[in-house]
């Protein structure tokens, strides 16, 4: 498996660093399926003869995996370089759709909870991280842009698997035409294999197409003597273990774990939420089921696009700046979705459209955030420690707004007042998160890796 | 889109790979903006 290793992906003099953002968005557009399970998840409650929420644990276990798989296997990514750790993704992330599909098969729950679970999630975990360190290396000039689009994969994910899973359940169940139809446990099992083997092919691109740059590369016109006149962007690298003890890990910890908490508080809610805000008097909402689905979809591509159009904007404004807008425009649209929100339903679109477009920027901008302060040395592993907070942020935020929602009324009875208390919620956290990014300062130099010529001439004195 | 790089210091120019990359980025794009194209006709609803 020697192919496999960081020495043998280093690529050649003359390699186009442009054919690194696919490789990458190869394997962030297949395990971007996880944001996709609800196309399947009453067809499982229906032959595993489960609750919603014991269906539920498939994907929660798979988004905690992620977390602590990215936390924990970030420094063996850095070390071992993308095409192994792509090739690893990929091996975990099918093995978890074939485990999943036997379990399904054979009407063992706890199967798909291992399989699509705990090692899917594995394999989700390393595979989200994999692509970033060196996207950054290939990209000192964009950092922003690469991981944009990159990032933007995981997003577009869903908006693939989506369709393409309707389509194929409908293909495999031979009752498909049948009203009321809900696909058949055999179905989706088959739709399992079949992902397997497509997103199998893919990763597998990704891992062969992927290249790390020699020791010393840079692109052409590149000057790093402009990075270093941004205050916030260090030449110095930080290690790992050393990240986390600073003040600057921990602040940009917070700052994601506040704008994700608050994204994921109107993505959770995002289909009963709209028809709520327009529920008229006498019960009944002005806005079908039919619609609420297509705003669901508009969010997901405000999502996506966010993604790569915020984090490529970072490039320019800088990555504090950014956030700044991300968290205090984030605030401020949050507060007149929740005091205005019910006068127009373009308003409330069009609000719901910009605010996740900021948490998907997040995502996206915050490799980029840590590269200019931590500098490229360990940033991938790095990366994966500050992912606890999406796991944690992917735990508080539904449990805040589900909580409120509780005990505001019944799901149907709720009308836009119901959803102030949750959302004012949401602004105090961004603003928590906004003061937390305005904190953030550059490294102390005690956390600098010694530089090689350092240690020369401290020896030489 | 940078037509050179340096490699240890020294110019080398980039490979064109006009081929090799068109390739890459069509197998990611084609199921992209298929899924993109999809919703977007889910999207309609909201607006018809």
């Amino acid at each position: 498996m020697g192919f496999l290793d960081r020495d043998h992906s280093i690529a050649p003099p003359g390699f186009n660093r442009w054919l690194v953002p696919p490789a990458a968005l190869a394997v962030h557009l297949c395990i971007g399926q996880a944001y996709a399970t609800s196309v399947y998840k009453t067809a499982l409650v229906k032959h595993f003869g489960a609750s919603l929420t014991e269906v539920g644990v498939i994907f929660s276990i798979a988004i905690v995996m992620l977390g602590l798989s990215a936390a924990v296997m970030g420094t063996w990514v850095d070390t071992n370089g993308p095409r192994k750790a792509m090739f690893t993704s990929a091996m975990f992330w099918v093995g978890g759709f074939v485990i999943g599909s036997v379990g399904i098969f054979t009407r063992q729950l706890w199967l798909v909870y291992l399989g699509y679970g705990f090692v899917g999630g594995i394999g989700l975990g390393i595979g989200y991280i994999s692509p970033v360190s060196t996207l950054i290396k290939w990209f000192p000039d964009r950092p922003g842009l690469a991981t944009g689009m990159a990032i933007m994969g995981f997003g577009g994910g869903a908006l693939i698997a989506s369709p393409v899973s309707q389509a194929l359940l409908k293909a495999y169940d031979p009752n498909s035409g049948a009203q009321g139809w809900v696909a058949s446990g055999d179905a989706v099992g088959k739709l399992f294999l079949t992902l397997a083997v497509v997103y199998l092919a893919y990763m597998l691109f990704g891992a062969f197409t992927v290249r790390v740059p020699a020791d010393g590369w840079r692109p052409a016109g590149f000057d790093p003597a402009k990075v270093k006149a941004a205050k916030l962007v260090t030449t110095e690298n930080v290690s790992a273990r050393n990240a986390i003890k600073t003040r600057q890990f921990w602040l940009v910890w917070v700052a994601l774990f506040c704008n994700v908490t608050a994204g994921i508080g109107i993505l959770e809610q995002a289909a009963p939420m709209i028809q709520d805000f327009f529920r008229q008097s006498d019960g009944k909402s002005l806005v079908s089921a039919g619609v609420a689905a297509g705003f669901v979809g508009l969010l997901s591509i405000g999502n996506m696009s966010g993604r790569f159009a915020w984090s490529a904007t970072s490039d320019v404004t800088g990555r504090k700046r950014i956030y700044m807008v991300y968290l205090g425009v984030g605030a401020v649209l949050y507060t007149v979705l929740a005091l205005a929100g019910s006068s127009a339903t373009a308003l409330y679109v069009v609000l719901a459209f910009v605010i996740i477009s900021f948490y998907g920027g997040g995502f996206a901008t915050v490799p980029a955030y840590l590269r200019d302060l931590f500098g490229t040395y360990q940033v991938g592993a790095i990366h994966g420690r500050l992912l606890t907070a999406w796991s944690a942020a992917g735990v508080a935020g539904p449990l805040i707004v589900n909580g409120i929602l509780d005990a505001q009324g019944k799901p149907g009875q709720l009308n836009a007042a119901s959803y102030q208390p949750a959302l004012l919620t949401m602004v105090a956290l961004l603003i928590i998160g906004f003061v937390a990014n305005l904190l953030v300062k550059p490294v102390d130099a005690r956390f600098h890796e010694p530089r090689p010529e350092r240690r020369t001439s401290s020896m030489e004195a | 889109m940078s037509s050179t790089a340096h490699t240890h210091g020294a110019h080398e120019p980039v490979k064109k790979s006009t081929g090799r990359l068109a390739l890459a980025w069509v197998l990611v794009g084609i199921p992209l903006a298929y899924g993109v194209f999809q919703t977007l006709t889910q999207v309609a609803a909201l607006f018809g």
